[in-house]
């Protein structure tokens, strides 16, 4: 942070603003410790560089990682600023506090401004003793904070990685392989090259195997305009070869899914014997669920620019990694990483997308040939149909049950294809970080638990999209336990509780951190908290009240990130149509730093859950996808949002992050509330009637 | 190429651009206001709304001919600062997250308030329906609508007007 004799604060924010309110939220904490007036702080974006430790935008760690070291930050400079005061008065610095912009001495009345005291301050060693505030004197933690954009953004002046304008600059767009692993066999740019404005065409190269994340190669053309070169784009020919999977069909993957949750997988997890409870059960009782590909789809899709001068390289991208992309870039252009400035721009939504700087891998190859700036836009379709994919999946689940429908046994097998595939050649099942994201980790007291990966091998780019691997699992679990609640005759709330058992630490990591690499001492996985959420949905929402003939409720909750959240939905079905009324979402995310940040996460997340369960779906044929724009790839329209009431469940516990944990409970509590309401099983995504 | 002429923001404005290119891209990357999102190019998202004469149209499909000798106003000239109460709305209740679809989804709504000051709820989403927001700001688009008409009403009343 600087401290300026003007008074006025810059704040650098080393995390990419995507919506989740970084810029605000961390600033705010910063500021609160420092005794700042919010109206005098100024939020500076930093570029990526290591100097700011790891920027990676992701995990949904931003405050739960720094919310310490930001408050340890803002107490240092006021104490800093305390001191340089006591030195000009001649007093002693416990008689000097810090408040509102100022430092006061209680004896005197005297007072002296922030920005009167910069100078000497800024010429202080370091304290080492600092005393944090207590909460009870927060002025902004735990405030609702308006977000510290929110004018650029509505006045059009916020720049997105599709908005930035250099003098000279050129556009680009990029013909892909339509497969991957495919590549330019030929290509014949005449007729490209007569369209009005194009200027250039640049070949690509393909992508290693796997491709990891770089760039699919291709062929770009650069032109006056954006729209020019699409025109351009158009005219192309090319002739592809499509490489290895270039027969690879979804529905008939999902049939070799089924078959692989047919047979044993590799063991990730196990408890007591599962095939001996299996033996004795009463009953048994077993599932499976498919979850299909899924698009991230940001509004804003990948777009960025690149200017390559003679010994220096600046890119304005929105990306969640600037590091990486600075890297990849370096790399391309052949210069010292050091030459290389990558200015993170906003990102229009990333939800895990912008982790890729696959784009400005392909900006820089056209920057290498183009003596001048360049913009890198993808259409809408080149998002769609060139993403990393959330993995398709199929899981099987079976139940041994006693006589009283209670659970004695558990067996969860997983498949789909890994993220690692897309970076590693030879993996063909899902990791043990993977299942750690849900599977692995059910919180149910069952003492004969089994949990197994299976194979699925993988024939695209796979990637992170919000909450990644929990999106499946989640599914999968929060719908099998309503069937075992209703096999079982009982009320789905009372049994899941019951299924959570008692209030308990679960720990599955021999290391010291968990899976989220949260401290498990900080951040135990707490079961209490997970049932807390659950009752909180319940009563909110007011489970078990009457509804109106067609409308049912469901439930679901689910831990992620080291944050809790339950669901509890509404739902009617009426002439085959399927209708969300209401949903009820409680959070327990500890301290809440800015509560309506968290409203807000918990309101977005709820409706990309609703979009996955209601609309998702990417299909492939032959190797490409078939879908390419919000016609046939919908997310979800005013028109179908439920009204959303969300529950922060009071908590002192450290705070922890909300970008992504209340996505998995959404698709379960609605396809349990479609069950409720019309007696029949969903276990597809996206839910599809009739 | 033959000029196209209109005004933009209320300035007059000259461009040799051919007769079928879209105003998103004149607007975007001729005359450099890149307010106005690109979402789609197929009118499905509405990031690229603007008004014209007062209409909101969809500029990645609409081509700059059809807007010759036309007002356009962006979300740059929506008003001079950002006062305008849907603008002011959006912000009270904090609605934007990425901020990506919101110049469009403003824009749209601006559209909706000059035609029917005071939307029922079914009327805001009837209006806002192909404008698309991937982070889910929908209830708060919502009620900043209902917010903005309702300050509205009350400056009007204040004025003496109906
Ligand atoms: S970009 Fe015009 S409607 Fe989507
Ligand atoms: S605020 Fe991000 S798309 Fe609407």
């Amino acid at each position: 942070m600087h401290l300026y004799p003007s008074g006025d604060v810059e704040i650098v924010v080393a995390r990419s603003e995507m919506g989740q309110g970084v810029r605000t939220g961390l600033s705010a904490v910063v500021a609160d410790e420092m005794e700042a007036d919010w109206s005098r702080v100024r939020v500076v974006q930093a570029p990526g560089d290591p100097a700011f430790g790891n920027q990676d935008t992701d995990g949904s760690r931003s405050v739960r990682n720094h919310f310490q070291r930001l408050r340890e930050a803002g107490t240092t400079a006021r104490r800093m600023l305390e001191q340089a005061a006591a030195d000009e008065w001649g007093v002693p610095v416990s008689e000097c506090v810090a408040r509102e912009h100022e430092v006061h001495h209680g004896a005197t009345g005297q007072t002296l401004a922030y920005g009167d005291l910069a100078e000497a301050a800024g010429r202080l060693p370091v304290p080492e003793d600092i005393d944090l505030k207590s909460p009870d004197e927060f002025r902004y933690i735990g405030r609702p904070m308006a977000g510290v954009d929110n004018l650029d953004i509505t006045t059009g002046r916020a720049g997105f990685g599709i908005d930035t304008r250099l003098t000279g600059m050129v556009y680009a767009v990029v013909a892909r392989p339509p497969v991957v692993g495919g590549r330019v066999r030929s290509y014949e740019s005449s007729s490209a090259l007569n369209v009005p404005g194009v200027l250039r065409v640049v070949e690509i190269p393909a992508a290693p195997s796997p491709p990891g994340f770089t760039c699919l190669g291709g062929v770009a053309v650069v032109a006056e305009n954006t729209w020019a070169a699409m025109q351009g784009r158009k005219a192309l020919e090319i002739d592809w070869e499509y490489g290895p999977n270039g027969s690879h069909d979804s529905a008939s993957y999902r049939v070799a899914l089924e078959r692989a949750v047919g047979v044993p997988g590799r063991v990730a997890r196990s408890e007591g014997d599962f095939d001996a409870a299996r033996a004795r059960a009463a009953r048994v009782h077993s599932s499976e669920y498919f979850v299909p590909y899924l698009a991230h789809a940001p509004m804003e899709p990948p777009a960025c620019v690149v200017s390559l001068q003679e010994d220096s390289c600046e890119i304005w991208a929105p990306v969640q990694s600037p590091q990486r992309a600075r890297e990849m870039a370096a790399e391309i252009v052949g210069l010292p990483v050091e030459k290389v400035t990558c200015h993170v721009t906003f990102l229009g939504g990333a939800f895990g997308r912008k982790s890729k700087p696959d784009f400005v891998v392909e900006a820089a190859y056209v920057a290498r040939e183009v003596k001048a700036p360049v913009q890198l836009t993808w259409s809408r379709e080149d998002d769609v149909r060139h993403d990393f994919y959330h993995a398709i999946s199929v899981q099987r689940i079976e139940a041994a049950l006693d006589d009283s429908g209670l659970v004695t046994g558990w067996l969860h097998r997983t498949a789909f294809p890994s993220i690692s595939a897309t970076f590693q050649a030879g993996v063909v099942q899902p990791t043990d970080g993977e299942l750690e994201l849900g599977c692995v980790t059910v919180p149910f007291d069952v003492p004969n638990l089994r949990c197994e990966a299976c194979e699925a091998p993988s024939h695209t780019r796979i990637g992170w999209i919000r909450s990644v691997s929990n999106i499946h699992h989640s599914f999968a679990i929060g719908c099998f336990v309503d069937e075992l609640a209703a096999l079982a005759g009982r009320d789905p709330k009372e049994y899941l509780l019951e299924l959570i058992g008692p209030p308990r630490v679960i720990d599955l990591w021999e290391e010291e951190s968990n899976a989220y690499g949260a401290d498990k001492s900080v951040y135990p996985y707490d079961t209490q908290r997970l049932r807390r959420v659950i009752e909180v949905a319940a009563g909110e929402a007011g489970w078990g009240r009457g509804l109106p003939q067609g409308h049912g409720l469901g439930i679901a909750a689910h831990y992620s990130f080291v944050t809790y959240v339950a669901h509890v939905a509404e739902v009617s079905v009426a002439d085959g149509a399927l209708r969300v009324h209401r949903v009820d979402c409680a959070v327990d995310c500890g301290l809440a730093v800015n509560p309506d940040r968290v409203r807000a996460q918990m309101e977005g997340a709820t409706v990309f859950g609703l979009s996955l369960a209601l609309h998702g779906e990417i299909t492939m044929r032959d190797g490409r996808v078939e879908q390419g724009n919000f016609n046939d790839y919908p997310i979800l329209r005013i028109r179908e949002v439920p009204e959303i009431r969300v529950h922060i469940v009071e908590s002192d516990e450290p705070p922890t992050g909300v970008g992504e944990p209340g996505v998995p409970p959404v698709a379960p509590a609605v396809a349990n509330a479609v069950y409720a309401a019309t007696g029949d099983r969903v276990r597809d995504l996206p839910i599809r009637l009739g | 190429m033959p000029k196209q002429t209109f005004s933009v923001n209320g300035e007059r404005r000259s461009v040799d651009v051919p007769d079928e290119m879209p105003v998103l891209w004149v607007v975007r990357d001729v005359l450099g206001l890149t307010g106005t999102k690109f979402g789609c190019g197929a009118e499905l998202c509405g990031a690229c709304t603007v008004l014209v004469e007062g209409e909101a149209i969809r500029t990645c499909v609409a081509p700059i001919s059809s807007v010759s000798g036309k007002d356009v106003v962006t979300i740059e000239g929506l008003s001079p600062d950002g006062s305008h109460p849907l603008q002011q709305a959006w912000r009270d209740l904090n609605v934007p997250q990425c901020g990506y679809c919101q110049a469009g989804q403003i824009m749209n709504a601006a559209a909706l308030l000059a035609r029917s000051p005071s939307p029922t709820d079914a009327q805001i989403d009837q209006a806002q329906q192909d404008n698309l927001c991937r982070c889910g700001t929908y209830p708060r688009i919502r009620a900043a609508i209902r917010l903005a008409a309702e300050v509205e009403r009350t400056a009007a009343r204040a004025k003496g007007g109906p």
